[in-house]
């Protein structure tokens, strides 16, 4: 298991550092240092393995997270470990950074004490953690309520605490999805899928046991039978057909052998916002957008760029707070743009231009073009010409 | 309330303020130094001298500050045993505190100090908190068990601790459960006294399952790796065990699909392939494996090093998600890496189209290494993919023409190998290929296309122009692309006699004079006395036909696959090693995969669609030892030793041949030539051992090809195939041995049990040692027939154990008889007539062998070369009767009548001899050595 776990700053420095096994030493601090923080090249893997000591590193912003261990420890837990911790840490004192963690730093080590006992992940819930890891100093406990903190932290339900009470019940769910296509450089689709996520929020009394339910074609057939039948009901009570999803992942809260055998959605939530499950669908993608890029590199000092997006959904829906992100090479001096729906405008700091459009109906074109310039470099490197994001919301 | 201000302390005299801050008597005073020495005690500072003064803080009720002097102790206890003992009073009265949360602290620290005096204390403040009514209590005392026997295994089970620890697997709190099992995984795989008290049962396992679905998600990632250490007792329970564990691959946590990925993929293994049940199981492990793919890019990479294995064992599983391994931009390069490793594997026919669009583009990215491995990819389609072999290559064309440098050399290795699949088929680009020689400055790229200029000499009109430029600077050149310059002149002189002589003339003095390497030196040698001994016979070995390559490199060997797989989502599976490997000393014994339980040889069927695929077609078969030098001159090209082991030993099937492998200097003459030549390492006797076997190659005796006698599953990694020989009036053991593991073997012995013929070796098994993973060596063991002698069923029967630094292995084998056929067979024609009529009549024998186009002179010859002499020739109404006789080694006279029918396609052969048992076997050796 994990047999320490180390926090440095983009210097090397150690900000924390906590041992729990015997078979690592202070030198491991150093090898880390040494071999992956200061290494003359770019780390090549997440996974370092030093005289036969592994070292599993996450990087956030500057500070190195690292995760030591001389034995065949689970990888994969390892690292969903070390997210988990940036997490928590956020929920304590917000941004990873330097000045915060040291600010913290004793906070940080109580918080290790906890949830890792040699080596072994312990409950990571911050919403329990909070209750019983707190920075102003643990206050005089009554006997009941230092038994329902334990409880809590070893229960079933370690992720809510009893006796939550609001006066107004209430419960608000997000779909966020992302649509990640792949195009290859003639225009034709070559990989596409959809990453949703559902984040709900809920503020509810009392330890509610909640129901959901989507219109995926898998719950469908199971419930339904025959397929061939299924379809044809789909279509016909609801209105809507039914969607296949690839695959959907939950919450912890959620009854995954329930979702299996029965394929009902049911779960206590944790109080406030949590991400309840995960899918991905790659049927029947239609792409709300289309944007074609038109790049001339005219000598080495001009570049000329001209960017049309079009949007292809039903005229009758409405896309908002469009946002198109052109990645701009590394030596730009100066931009030009004209666009003739929206603002656009070149960020330097963040080698793009950005631009937005409030309001754009279905079935309509915009067009923008800039002019480049560059400034003269002795880099032979290539640009790697990054690919152009967007965002909108329906 | 900032805490940074602890860092930054860095003046002198520090220790001795903190001291007097921490013996304050304000609270808060004491609480900032406790914190001051925490931050000096992170940044490494040595602040043990403080060490009595911290432990005096240790009493209070404010729990932050007394975490904060447990963090301290921890860290100090050990260097500080005497002044730790100050502690054990508070822990003591800790473990008694009425709050669950300070008694679960104390007992954790405690276990954390490893002072032997300290650790005799814990025994009953644990033992209570094993039985403590919270759970919080309970949850820590079981981790703290493992804490303790890491420290003191003798005393854990001793005092009963390990009993203890299994009553909490019926534990009513599911994390308790959880830390329970994590305890007992970790305490199993230390110690086997613990394993035996610690099995898992039917019943465990239920109670585990049953807390699966209510425990955090560490606890089920600690249940889950503890069931895929269990084997089921049959099928029914396996698959009732996959049944509750697949709902698991939902869960949102990657550590805990990995694991449930691991169970099911190792359980699988007990399941009937057939069955619909493992259908459905192989459609539901896909979506999750996929879905890991938009984790975080360290759960990625994590993901896709398993998704490497799991697509070597079960290629179905993922076979139609080609499109989500391909590369996005934003990728960081070991995912990127991963994803092309993973869509080569998964390449096939359907897919090649957009695969090749993909790795054109991925050609042009910035990041050399993959770039170049995407241009080696490329290569691997074509050869994979007859059908796209046209496009690949003119895609590698188009890369060609980019001219950046690294593309151009990756390219053109690939282009080699290219060739040797597809002979004469894209010879017509060598033109464009010649363009860019001079970028070509990596060793590998070079020897690549100097191995192309050889091979097509004939078409290349410049080609001695080419070959001299890069002879100019021969000494500077690395070995591999030496011995490929010397193998490409002496093909270019073979095909090109005249006008390159000097050339020739030139290459080989320096390889033979200037050079101190001796893999040239000697290959240079070969050359030269072939070339002025029979160029017609030079011709034939340097320019035979090559042995196909393979589609498939870097396969992972199959048992070291099958341990891997137990290991999913573990370091083991990120690094592809074993975890004896990277882990020391402790973590013992090997994990192998199940073997369905009822019928027999199920792991066969389970695995043989997967090996069908992998296996590479069978090479050309080199038929017998004569042939076998013609084969190891033609290594012309330098891809590397386990080409050589493929063309010296087509026999095996195993050891793919890895058709983009680098490496130079080959090993001619310790692999396989020793053998030939009875092991003369010196200039003249080698030579001399030339001029025999090219002077009279008819004379070689019969040498069955190798068989493997012992197979790499069944020898831990170890492989042997052996044959049989007599050469010089001596039976010698031609043994192979190859390192299919992934460490080194060394201390080989050999041993033969009591035989028919009393064999034994004459000498100790002499093999260069140690033997690196992955390599062959070759052995030749004389033996004599002084061994002690007791007669086997059948006759020939040898029982061999063979040791190594890893174990022992029993192997048998059937000696063919003729290497026991003495020299001095042939008996004399009269004695011959009478010894005939002695024999009683009812001792004749007769068989049938099928006819192979001989005629009776070179039967006799065949025959005579093994020790069987032909004393009489007939010819009785257009038959021909051969009258021969053989002696064994231990006196026996076999005589025998050989009746040759030119019409019929048989011979009729008569065995007479006074022990009758020998008959079968003659019959055998008759048999192989006119069918050869």
């Amino acid at each position: 298991m994990i047999g320490g776990l180390f926090i440095y700053n983009h210097k090397g420095e150690v900000l924390i550092s906590r041992v729990y096994r015997d078979d690592i030493g202070r030198n491991a601090v150093d090898a880390f240092r040494v071999n992956v923080i200061h290494a003359r090249q770019q780390v090549r893997s997440p996974v370092t393995n030093i005289a036969r000591t592994s070292f599993f590193h996450i990087k956030r912003s500057n500070i190195w997270l690292a995760a030591v261990t001389k034995q065949n420890v689970n990888a994969a837990m390892v690292f969903e470990f070390l997210h988990k911790m940036t997490d928590v840490m956020a929920a304590y004192f917000g941004k990873v950074t330097e000045e915060n963690i040291k600010n913290n730093f004793v906070l940080i080590y109580e918080i290790l004490d906890e949830i890792l006992d040699f080596g072994y992940p312990q409950n990571t819930d911050t919403g329990i953690l909070k209750t019983f890891i707190t920075q102003q100093g643990v206050k005089t406990q009554s006997k009941e309520e230092t038994s329902q903190i334990t409880s809590q932290v070893t229960g079933q339900i370690g992720w809510r605490r009893e006796g939550i009470k609001y006066r107004r019940n209430e419960l608000f769910l997000d779909v966020l999805e992302s649509v990640n296509l792949l195009m290859s450089p003639q225009g034709q689709v070559l990989s596409a899928h959809v990453a949703g996520r559902i984040i709900m929020k809920s503020y509810l009394s009392g330890m509610p046991e909640c129901k959901f339910g989507i219109n995926d074609k898998v719950l469908m057939e199971s419930k339904g039978g025959k397929s061939g039948q299924d379809d044809g009901r789909g279509t016909s009570s609801s209105g809507k057909t039914s969607i296949a999803i690839d695959d959907c992942q939950f919450h912890q809260c959620v009854k995954l052998s329930k979702f299996e055998t029965e394929h009902s959605i049911s779960f206590i939530p944790p109080d406030g916002e949590f991400e309840l499950m995960r899918y991905r669908t790659t049927k029947d993608i239609s792409l709300p957008f289309r944007i074609i890029p038109l790049v001339r590199e005219v000598g080495r000092q001009k570049m000329e760029v001209k960017v049309v997006v079009k949007s292809n959904f039903k005229p009758s829906l409405l896309a908002q707070k469009v946002e198109v992100r052109i990645p701009t090479p590394l030596n730009t001096s100066g931009v030009q743009v004209i666009c003739m729906k929206g603002k656009a405008k070149y960020k330097a700091s963040e080698n793009a231009i950005v631009w937005k459009i409030k309001r754009m109906g279905g079935m309509k074109e915009c067009q923008l073009s800039a002019e480049i310039e560059l400034l003269n470099t002795n880099d032979k490197r290539k640009w790697t010409r990054p690919p152009i994001s967007m965002n909108f919301e329906v | 309330m900032t805490d940074s201000k602890y860092f930054t302390t860095t003046k002198k005299g520090e220790i001795f303020e903190l001291k007097a801050e921490l013996n304050s008597d304000k609270k808060e005073k004491k609480k900032e130094a406790v914190k001051k020495v925490i931050a000096s005690m992170t940044v490494g500072k040595d602040v043990s001298a403080l060490f009595p003064d911290v432990v005096n803080c240790m009493q209070t009720d404010n729990l932050e500050l007394k975490k904060l002097v447990y963090l301290y102790l921890m860290n100090y206890a050990k260097s500080q045993p005497d002044m730790a003992i100050m502690a054990v009073n508070t822990f003591v009265k800790d473990c008694e505190d009425s709050n669950p949360l300070i008694r679960a602290l104390a007992v954790r620290t405690m276990g954390c100090i490893r002072v032997d005096k300290i650790t005799e204390y814990l025994c009953e403040p644990l033992r209570k908190c094993l039985k403590d009514e919270d759970p919080y209590v309970r949850k820590t005392a079981a981790v703290c068990v493992a804490k303790l026997h890491d420290i003191n295994a003798q005393l854990v089970e001793d005092q009963g601790f390990l009993d203890l620890l299994k009553d909490l697997l019926s534990d009513s709190n599911p994390m308790v459960v959880a830390n329970a099992v994590a305890a007992i995984s970790e305490i199993m795989d230390t110690s086997p006294n613990a394993a035996q008290v610690l099995e898992m049962n039917s019943g465990t396992i239920n109670k585990l399952l049953t807390a699966l679905n209510e425990c955090t998600e560490w606890g089920q990632v600690f249940i889950l790796d503890s069931i895929s250490n269990y084997t089921p007792k049959d099928e029914r329970e396996a698959q009732s065990v996959c049944e509750r564990v697949t709902p698991r691959l939902a869960h949102a946590n990657a550590a805990v699909v990995l694991s449930a990925v691991k169970v099911v993929m190792k359980l699988m293994e007990m399941l009937d392939t057939s069955g619909d049940y493992v259908t459905s199981l192989v459609k539901k492990l896909a979506p999750p494996l996929v879905t890991l793919l938009s984790a975080e890019p360290e759960i990625q990479y994590v993901a896709l090093r398993n998704i490497n294995l799991i697509v070597q064992k079960r290629s179905d599983i993922l076979k139609n998600e080609m499109k989500v391994f391909f590369v996005k931009y934003n990728d960081p390069i070991y995912v990127k890496l991963e994803k092309l490793d993973i869509m080569i594997r998964l390449t096939s026919q359907s897919n090649i189209a957009q695969v090749l669009a993909e790795l054109k583009e991925y050609a042009t990215e910035v990041d050399v290494d993959f770039v170049r491995k995407s241009v080696r990819a490329i290569g691997r389609c074509a050869i994979k993919v007859e059908p796209a072999a046209e496009r690949c290559v003119s895609t590698l064309l188009d890369l060609i023409q980019t001219k950046v440098n690294y593309v151009v050399q990756e390219a053109i290795v690939v282009i080699k190998d290219i060739f040797r699949k597809y002979p004469n088929k894209y010879e017509s680009i060598i033109a464009t290929l010649c363009e860019n020689l001079d970028t070509l400055d990596e060793p590998e790229a070079r020897a690549s296309m100097i191995w192309i200029i050889g091979e097509y000499a004939e078409r290349i009109d410049n080609a001695d122009e080419l070959l001299e430029s890069f002879l100019e600077g021969f000494q500077d050149e690395n070995t591999q692309v030496q011995l490929q310059l010397l193998t490409a002149i002496v093909k270019l002189f073979l095909k090109r006699p005249t006008d390159t002589q000097e050339l020739v003339q030139q290459v080989l003095s320096l390889s033979t004079q200037d050079s101190d390497n001796p893999d040239l030196r000697d290959r240079g040698y070969i050359y030269w006395r072939l070339l002025s001994t029979d160029p017609a016979a030079a011709k034939e070995v340097v320019l035979a036909e090559k042995p196909l390559i393979s589609e498939e490199t870097d396969l992972i060997e199959p048992t070291l696959l099958d341990e891997l797989i137990c290991h999913i989502s573990s370091l083991a599976s990120v690094y592809h090693k074993p975890p004896n490997a990277f882990v020391e000393g402790r973590g013992g014994q090997r994990r192998v995969l199940p073997v369905k339980s009822q019928g027999e040889g199920t792991t066969e069927e389970t695995t043989a669609p997967v090996e069908t695929t992998q296996q590479p077609p069978q090479p050309t078969v080199i038929p017998g030892a004569d042939s076998l030098i013609g084969d190891l001159l033609d290594i012309d090209l330098g891809p590397g030793p386990s080409m050589m082991q493929q063309q010296m030993y087509p026999q095996q099937p195993a050891a793919p041949v890895p058709a983009g492998g680098a490496g130079g200097g080959m090993d001619i003459f310790g692999e396989g030539f020793d053998n030939l030549l009875g092991g003369g390492p010196s200039g003249g006797d080698m030579l001399g051992g030339l001029g025999d076997i090219f002077g009279m190659p008819q004379s070689q005796s019969y040498v069955p090809p190798q068989e493997v006698w012992l197979s790499a599953p069944k020898g831990k990694g170890l492989e042997i195939t052996g044959t049989f020989a007599r050469k010089n009036n001596q039976i010698n053991m031609e043994l192979t041995f190859t390192n299919k593991a992934m460490q080194p073997m060394t201390g080989f012995a050999i041993q033969f049990n009591k035989n028919s013929f009393g064999l034994m070796p004459a000498q100790v098994l002499n093999i260069r040692t140690p033997l690196p993973p992955n390599q062959s060596a070759s052995a030749s063991l004389p033996l004599n027939t002084q061994g002690p002698v007791q007669k086997m069923e059948p006759l020939t029967l040898l029982q061999v154990a063979i040791k190594n630094s890893i174990d022992v292995f029993y192997l048998s084998t059937q000696v063919p008889l003729h290497v026991l056929f003495t020299e001095d067979g042939e008996m004399d024609k009269k004695v011959f007539l009478a010894t005939w009529k002695d024999i009683p009549a009812q001792n004749e024998v007769q068989y049938t062998i099928q006819n192979d186009q001989h005629n009776a002179d070179t039967v006799s010859q065949k025959l005579r070369n093994n020790n069987i002499f032909t004393i009489a020739k007939r010819n009785v109404e257009g038959q021909d009767m051969l009258y021969q006789s053989l002696k064994l080694t231990n006196g026996i006279w076999v005589l025998a009548e050989l009746k040759i029918q030119p019409s019929t396609p048989s011979f009729v052969l008569s065995l007479k001899a006074r022990a009758v048992d020998v008959y079968e076997a003659i019959k055998q050796v008759y048999e192989n050595i006119l069918h050869n």
